[in-house]
């Protein structure tokens, strides 16, 4: 094959993947954004009530965690819940929509790969998290005032927590047969992590046994990084938490791709 | 060159039922080919497999001799999908839809708007342009359903019962519509239980049962076959008996009408003779039913 050829067909190729992948994230924003009602404003209410309750009520009494004022203490923690719970529901969601209505079809039968595809959701779902977390963030500040100590480290925790749980989301989609299968994850699971993942306290003050518990709930080093780029303290080593997510999405990438080429719930 | 060709293809589902056994099919380019069979045959396994919506136990499918599984990029731009269920999104306006779709082949946007304007016009879908999908008629669904799947302009395009539960004059618009795609060079295959519309458009056959194809030929060969026909015949009054008519079989259906059933080729009018000698006068006549069903239900043994 001439290099001309190659080039034809690799240009070719990436065109065809660019508009695809377009498409599936247009479709995605459009989504969610028009049912604004359901995807955006119930964060924005939820964390409001965490704030009122566990910021203000409660943690008046509470005074200072790792040396610093509660509230600001469980701000980054607040934010980074809502981020997991909208990615992870917007493309489990999402996903399990399209296959419940069977307009999935209309891009298994096309030439788009399965690369795209999941690139396209997680997209989606990382652009709502985001959005979310930006929605949570500024409703924050009416709370306590917060100082950025990383932009950086910040915005690429949330990133790579977004598409973390956008690939499982993704996951949970492909295997979900009935509306009940996507509320078990983030009901049994996801909560009880998130709950218990330090977004409201500091690992430091559990009991040896339930400290090293806590190391093995990959929520705890989101977390934490998070908290770090805010405030710069944190109860985990930074690498150490940057390693564990990247892992995890390498894994979950490598599975949902795995899963998708086997047809796993999406062909007969 | 051939449009598809099918090689071997057996399908066994998960719990065990053998949908496909060692199906082996070839459609020619700018064929208009009829794929019937009773339901559970196994038509929408094969148009699944075609479509890489189900995925084979065994065997090959080509599209313009492209492997669906080793280049399923080429393979199925070239292909276009009518599929028997409703599967757009509900909740987007028409012309959503269509651009979409275009989108997940690669056609940029601008170029898809006015591809899908073309199509919503075409298909008499142009006011609804900007109406959410779900508040169509089933005729109209339809309509964008076939829009959708011509988005791309594929050479072949698998309609899978295109015109179920659709009026009888929309029906023959699709019909229409459909001749002219075909002339105008798109392979197609058709599944359809209307075997008026596949003896009507159709020039080629396959007949699927049991999961194996017992029937590929042209149409004209197939409907050839047909050795006998039967006609249904109305009295003016109301008849006591009916006459002995020759080789013709005689079937009373009422005191006012009655069935025969002749060879291919007998002259009717020495019937109509007998039948004025014994004093029984016809009022009118009809085909007692189409004449591939005829033989459709022959061949499956639908009828027992």
């Amino acid at each position: 094959m001439s290099k001309n050829v190659l080039y034809t067909s690799w240009a070719k190729h990436s065109k065809l993947w660019f508009i695809s992948f377009q498409t599936i994230v247009t479709k995605e924003l459009n989504r969610f954004l028009r049912i604004w009602l359901q995807t955006l404003l119930p964060p924005a209410i939820t964390m409001s009530l965490y704030f009122l309750i566990f910021g203000s009520v409660i943690g008046d009494r509470i005074g200072e965690m790792s040396g610093i004022n509660y509230m600001s203490y469980i701000a980054p923690g607040i934010i980074m819940m809502a981020i997991i719970t909208n990615t992870y529901g917007n493309v489990v969601s999402s996903f399990f929509g399209a296959k419940f209505q069977r307009h999935i079809e209309e891009i298994l039968v096309s030439p788009t790969p399965n690369i795209i595809i999941l690139a396209g959701y997680v997209t989606g779902g990382v652009c709502r998290g985001i959005l979310v977390g930006l929605i949570v963030t500024a409703i924050t500040l009416f709370f306590t005032p917060l100082k950025i100590y990383s932009l950086p480290i910040s915005i690429s925790v949330v990133v790579l927590t977004a598409v973390l749980f956008s690939l499982l989301g993704f996951i949970n989609g492909i295997f979900a047969k009935k509306f009940d299968d996507i509320a078990i994850v983030p009901t049994f699971v996801l909560t009880p992590l998130t709950y218990l993942g330090g977004v409201f306290y500091s690992i430091d003050l559990l009991p040896p046994f339930w400290k090293e518990l806590s190391l093995i709930n990959p929520v705890l080093y989101m977390v934490n990084a998070f908290r770090f780029g805010f405030l710069g303290v944190s109860d985990i080593d930074l690498m150490q938490a940057f390693a564990v997510i990247v892992t995890f999405i390498l894994l979950m990438i490598f599975l949902c791709l795995y899963f998708m080429k086997k047809s796993f719930g999406l062909r007969a | 060159m051939n449009a598809l060709t099918i090689e071997s293809l057996e399908k066994i589902y998960q719990n065990g039922t053998i949908a496909l056994k060692n199906v082996s099919l070839k459609v020619d380019d700018g064929d208009f080919f009829a794929l019937l069979g009773p339901n559970g045959a196994g038509k929408s396994t094969l148009i699944g497999i075609i479509s890489s919506l189900v995925t084979k136990t065994s065997g090959r499918v080509s599209i313009f001799d492209i492997n669906i599984n080793e280049s399923f990029g080429l393979a199925r731009s070239m292909l276009g999908i009518v599929p028997q269920e409703v599967n757009f999104n509900q909740f987007e306006t028409l012309d959503e839809i269509l651009i979409n779709q275009a989108g997940y082949y690669g056609i940029p946007r601008k170029e898809a708007t006015e591809k899908s304007n073309y199509l919503l016009k075409k298909l008499k879908l142009w006011k609804q342009r900007k109406d959410i999908s779900r508040t169509l008629s089933g005729g109209m669904k339809r309509r964008l359903m076939i829009a959708r799947a011509l988005i791309h302009d594929p050479k072949l395009l698998l309609l899978d019962e295109p015109t179920a539960g659709v009026d009888i004059e929309i029906r023959k618009t699709m019909w229409d519509f459909f001749k002219t795609l075909n002339s105008s060079g798109t392979t197609i295959i058709l599944t359809t239980h209307y075997l008026e519309e596949a003896e009507h458009l159709c020039n080629r056959v396959g007949i699927i049962d049991g999961g194996s194809i017992i029937v590929d030929t042209s149409m004209t060969e197939l409907l050839s076959k047909r050795n006998s026909e039967s006609f249904i015949l109305d009295c003016a009054e109301k008849y006591t008996d009916l006459p002995e008519l020759g080789s013709a079989s005689v079937l009373a259906i009422d005191d006012l009408r009655f069935e025969i059933t002749v060879e291919k080729g007998t002259d009717l009018n020495g019937i109509f003779k007998e039948l004025s000698k014994s004093g029984i006068d016809i009022k009118s006549m009809r085909n007692k039913g189409n004449r591939l069903e005829t033989l459709f239900l022959d061949l499956t043994g639908s009828y027992e």
